[in-house]
């Protein structure tokens, strides 16, 4: 639906979503998400799947964290990593949205085109 | 298949949808051309739009406004950048306050379209559209919008691979 309510400039909401699509613009952090999405990793386990150090890993772990793609929990002295389904598809959905939009407007003009062949209307 | 390719540049803030179509070039660009034409295909069918004020030349502001079903009638505006009839139309687009004027508050977004026909009437179309910014991108989104969030998983793959 169409709503004005969205005028109302949301600094916070901003924020968040620089946030996210800072934190998907890495290669690393995409694959770390997809990882997390079919289960909870341990960062050490997740250090492993990557040539870098455990410490990068960690930085890369905290950025995911900080836009909500993913959540942390301790378990003893392991920190468990888990991907945050909704966050993810909030910033797929912002994409696929715009893109359906102009489907609908392409899907549209070629009918139009076709209606118009049809009637030879030339201007 | 009508749309031939989508690309989606999320840190450039971009997407880009190629299409081709069965007809010559002057005929897609009279689609643009013509506010009475136009006005078929922009708006959704629930949202049907308006041309108030529609001239593609270099400057000028075009201005329509959309019809809903409880009545409202949002607005919106492009300003017109660059024209090369028929092959190039690129132009900022956004929301209308409620005078019918560019919103101040309300975000926009650069499109460019280019047209090219080969072979011999069929006409290829792109579309290019960044937004000034993601947070614009955001706002965009939740305004035009009749779909739902429907990100499949699925989708969500793919624009991760």
């Amino acid at each position: 639906m169409l709503t004005y309510n969205y005028m109302v400039v949301d600094m916070t909401s901003d924020a968040r979503v620089d946030r996210l699509f800072h934190a998907l613009a890495d290669p690393t952090r995409r694959d770390i998400v997809k990882r997390s999405l079919t289960g909870e990793f341990s960062v050490s386990a997740l250090a492993g799947f990557y040539p870098m150090s455990f410490a990068a890993v960690q930085k890369h772990v905290a950025v995911l964290s900080a836009a909500g793609l993913v959540r942390k929990r301790r378990s003893g002295r392991e920190q468990l990593v888990s991907g945050d389904v909704d966050s993810i598809r909030r910033v797929g959905a912002l994409l696929d949205q715009f893109e359906e939009i102009w489907r609908g407007r392409i899907d549209r003009f070629d009918t139009l085109l076709i209606e118009e062949s049809g009637k030879g209307a030339e201007k | 298949m009508t749309v031939m390719k989508v690309e989606k540049d999320v840190e450039a803030k971009r997407m880009t949808i190629v299409s081709e179509f069965a007809a010559p070039i002057d005929r897609v660009w009279q689609l643009w051309e013509n506010p009475r034409l136009l006005e078929r295909w922009w708006g959704p069918p629930t949202y049907p739009a308006t041309f108030v004020d529609h001239d593609l030349s270099v400057g000028s502001m075009v201005t329509y406004f959309m019809t809903g079903p409880s009545g409202d009638r949002p607005g919106g505006w492009w300003r017109v950048l660059e024209v090369d009839v028929p092959n190039l139309l690129r132009f900022e687009s956004g929301f209308a306050d409620d005078d019918g004027l560019p919103s101040t508050v309300m975000p926009f977004m650069i499109n460019r379209v280019t047209l090219s026909e080969h072979p011999k009437g069929v006409t290829t179309m792109a579309i290019e559209t960044r937004f000034a910014s993601l947070a614009d991108m955001e706002k965009i989104m939740s305004m035009g919008m009749e779909e739902g969030m429907k990100g499949a998983l699925s989708q969500i793959d793919a624009m991760l691979a």
